[in-house]
């Protein structure tokens, strides 16, 4: 047994310890709920003096994310607009290659009547045009015939009026989008589509989705390779120099940011078009034929020029900073045994400046892969990111759910990327000074 | 340990000349003047002086990292102005340790051996030997940051060594530790030293470890070697004022010649009183000095009589067991310190008292005048 037997109950109170094992403090209470209490205050404070940023990120960041992923799968416009079709369509099964039964045609003008009351059927129209072009007509021409039919059958009278309610597809469509929740966005996103047959590819002239999001990544990783390749030299010689000469060439680094985006980017599409500076210096020197001037923009070079300058600093600064504080007697050390200069870089100066390069990389690629407005600007069709078709169904189509899936799917990426370059490099290994 | 290491390696220390060597930073100051130095095989020669008289830029132009802007170095005969660092085969330990720290103490070790091409069962009995010669035979698989400051100290020691080098350099390798751990690891150095019998190039200014350790000890201050000298001339016999007052204790007396022979001076101190010295550094009558005389060397109210003895007027004493500490007022100089060992037959003597105190004339330095 303990050797607490041997020792009276004061003994033990004075050394801490009790016989069930519990460290306690001079009055008795256990030590752990001691020291809670004495940093529950602590905490308390802390959260107090954070809580106005946590607020301010609740209402302008995570709330409208959050809403925006719901986008995503929100479909209740069925359901709402179309509450009694929807019932009836239960007993339907699409498979059997049949229209739906009468009863089904007889709810459907009752709902539509109500619908173009209220004036909303055309907004179910556009919205599962975004599934299949003509339904925003169909239900337009149906909600002025459906004000005629006064008795059934109604069957007829609606295949009368538009013969695309004589379609299975048609129906297909409505029954797989009667639910109030819906993979259709997230389809759609990934150039997937709902037919009879169940989740099918769409045909392949239509598909873009897939394609720019391979596009996007892989541009971004070039983007963040070629800001290394650039920027790793510029970094080791700043970070060689005296303080001095070094600080003022850091403003030349930092030039950039004192100008706005648009310029910069605009001053690319001056450099780089076919009757620009650049063609102009080539044609002049002989190296290119007048004719055959080099396509520099509006392509995904142009792209990838651009971001690549503008993110130049983003890596240039991570690395530097890291730089700076390895000490020259390393190097200097390795070839005092025997090390050449390669050597003592690559095996001694390079190990050590990898968290910069983690760093840098991660910022350009966070940065490069979110990056819209200079592929709008300089990338043509060719050259744009997933980004610019984000803003599109945004502001130009109003398809705000396709739009909340592809962001979704661009965002889990991004996780999924972090995760994997924890795996390999480790988020440790990470430095920013 | 070391003998098995030393039979294993052929090392013999490799002889360094520096031949009229200057070198300016900044093509307008010297920060070293002229060098002149001769270091023997096997020798273990210390670089003192206070901080910016050019240690370290004598060692880095040894080692490769800057170029002399005059003059010329030779190792083992052979010009090396024109050889890259890295094919001097110079072992170097630096001020911070300099150990790689994404590597293992053992891969630190490797990595000398593995530029040399060395094959794997080879390079990795030697690590296993330098290891052990500094003690540390269990930590090959530690990070160096997992080590203690005299630990990673170690580490660099057997990193300099692990190849065979003929020359080590030392740039203040026992500047972060503090004293117990320093006086440790001197005598371990001095002791691997002894053994290996390579050439030691040692920076420090730390006069203790200057002396305690080297075989002759070169004093720097402003770029100029003051004086190279075994340890125990250079504590016995100054050159020059300068070397006095930076090596141990030192009490100085100014005044001027008034009359000079061959091996004694008569030196006119400022209040008037007249001493005798040796001439070490002065050369005509009327020449201001300095004269310098070790605490140790002065006796109170002496039995036999010296060939100097002035008055003494005690101002205050300190108690430090095996000696006293005596600060006094004499020839006008309120910070002449006597130290009065401890003896049982001692005089009773207390603050206040004027006594005499006497030394020989051989244990005054007149030497340059003090600035
Ligand atoms: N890279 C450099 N550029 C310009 N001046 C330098 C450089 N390195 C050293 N100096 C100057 O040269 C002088 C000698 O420096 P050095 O480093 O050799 O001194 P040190 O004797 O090693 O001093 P410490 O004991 O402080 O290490 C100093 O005045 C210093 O300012
Ligand atoms: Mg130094």
């Amino acid at each position: 047994m303990s050797s607490s037997e041997t020792l009276s109950v004061e003994e033990q109170l004075a050394a801490g310890q009790s016989d069930d094992g519990i460290v306690r403090a001079a009055d008795g209470t256990p030590l752990k709920a001691r020291l809670a209490k004495a940093l529950r205050r602590e905490k308390l404070r802390s959260f107090l003096m954070i809580s106005p940023l946590l607020l301010f990120i609740v209402f302008s960041f995570l709330l409208p994310i959050g809403d925006m992923l719901f986008r995503s799968v929100e479909n209740q416009i069925v359901q709402n607009t179309l509450p009694t079709v929807v019932e009836e369509l239960e007993r339907w099964d699409p498979a059997s290659g049949e229209l739906p039964d009468e009863e089904t045609f007889a709810a459907l003008a009752k709902d539509l009547k109500v619908a173009v009351e209220e004036r909303i059927h055309t907004r179910l129209g556009s919205r599962l045009n975004y599934e299949e072009s003509g339904f925003s007509g169909l239900f337009r021409t149906t909600g002025r015939a459906v004000k005629k039919m006064e008795s059934g059958p109604y069957k007829a009278q609606f295949i009368e009026a538009d013969k695309d309610w004589g379609e299975l597809r048609t129906w297909v469509i409505l029954d797989s989008f009667k639910a109030p929740y819906t993979s259709g966005y997230f389809l759609s996103a990934v150039d997937a589509e709902n037919t009879a047959e169940g989740v099918q590819m769409k045909p392949e002239n239509e598909r873009i989705y897939l394609q720019l999001f391979m596009r996007t990544l892989w541009m971004s990783l070039a983007i963040t390779f070629m800001c290394l390749l650039l920027g790793y030299p510029v970094a080791y010689l700043l970070a060689q120099l005296p303080a001095r000469t070094s600080n003022l060439l850091m403003i030349l680094v930092l030039l950039p940011f004192w100008t706005s985006l648009l310029v910069r980017t605009s001053a690319w599409k001056v450099l780089l078009q076919g009757q620009g500076v650049i063609n102009d210096i080539l044609v002049w020197i002989g190296i290119v034929d007048d004719a055959s001037r080099l396509v520099l923009i509006n392509n995904q070079l142009g792209t990838i020029i651009a971001m690549t300058h503008i993110l130049l600093p983003f890596m240039i600064l991570p690395l530097y900073s890291v730089m700076k504080t390895i000490s020259p007697s390393y190097v200097r050390a390795a070839k005092s045994m025997g090390a050449n200069d390669w050597t003592a870089f690559w095996k001694v100066y390079f190990p050590q400046s990898v968290p910069g390069i983690g760093a840098g990389a991660i910022l350009v690629f966070i940065l490069a892969i979110g990056y819209y407005i200079t592929p709008a600007l300089v990338g043509g069709t060719s050259g744009i990111f997933i980004s610019n078709r984000i803003a599109f169904h945004i502001s130009t189509s109003l398809n705000w759910g396709l739009a909340a899936a592809l962001g979704a799917i661009l965002l889990v990426l991004v996780l999924l990327l972090f995760y994997i370059y924890d795996k390999i490099v480790g988020i440790d290994n990470v430095k920013l000074g | 340990m070391l003998r098995e290491w030393r039979r294993m390696s052929n090392t013999r220390g490799a002889s360094v000349v520096f031949d009229g060597v200057q070198k300016s930073y900044d093509g307008e100051n010297l920060v070293v003047k002229n060098l002149n130095l001769d270091i023997a095989q096997g020798e273990f020669l210390t670089m003192l002086g206070p901080s910016g008289s050019g240690k370290t830029t004598c060692l880095m132009m040894l080692a490769g990292f800057e170029p002399a802007t005059h003059g010329e170095i030779y190792l083992n005969g052979n010009p090396i102005n024109n050889v890259p660092p890295h094919k001097r085969g110079i072992g170097m330990v630096f001020q911070n340790y300099a150990l790689f720290p994404h590597m293992s103490v053992a891969e630190n070790l490797a990595f000398p051996l593995k530029v040399r091409g060395m094959g794997k069962s080879e390079s990795e009995d030697r690590i296993k030997r330098a290891l052990e010669m500094v003690e540390l035979g269990e930590f090959g698989s530690r990070r160096p940051a997992q080590l203690s400051g005299g630990q990673q100290q170690r580490v660099a020691v057997a990193r300099a060594l692990v190849f065979d080098p003929e020359l080590v350099l030392m740039d203040e390798p026992l500047g972060a530790l503090d004293k117990q751990l320093r006086e440790q690891m001197q005598y371990e150095i001095k002791h691997i030293h002894d053994n290996l019998g390579v050439t030691v190039v040692y920076v420090t200014h730390d006069q203790t470890e200057a002396l305690t350790m080297s075989d002759r000890v070169a004093v720097f201050n402003d770029g100029i070697i003051q004086q190279l000298s075994p340890p125990d001339v250079l504590y016995e016999s100054p050159d020059n004022s300068f070397v006095a007052q930076f090596i141990g204790e030192n009490n100085k007396l100014a005044g001027s010649v008034v009359e000079i022979n061959k091996d004694i001076c008569t030196v006119k101190l400022d209040d008037g009183t007249l001493v005798k010295a040796d001439p070490v550094n002065v050369h005509n009558v009327g020449d201001r000095t300095s004269v310098s005389l070790r605490p140790e060397r002065i006796e109170v109210a002496p039995d036999n009589s010296p060939n100097n003895l002035v008055d003494g007027k005690i101002e205050e004493m300190i108690y430090l067991g095996d000696h006293i500490r005596v600060r006094m007022n004499v020839a006008g100089n309120n910070e002449f310190i006597v130290k009065v060992r401890n003896r049982r037959d001692k005089r009773p003597i207390s603050a206040g008292d004027v006594v005499k105190v006497g030394w020989d004339a051989a244990d005054a330095k007149a030497l340059d005048e003090a600035v």
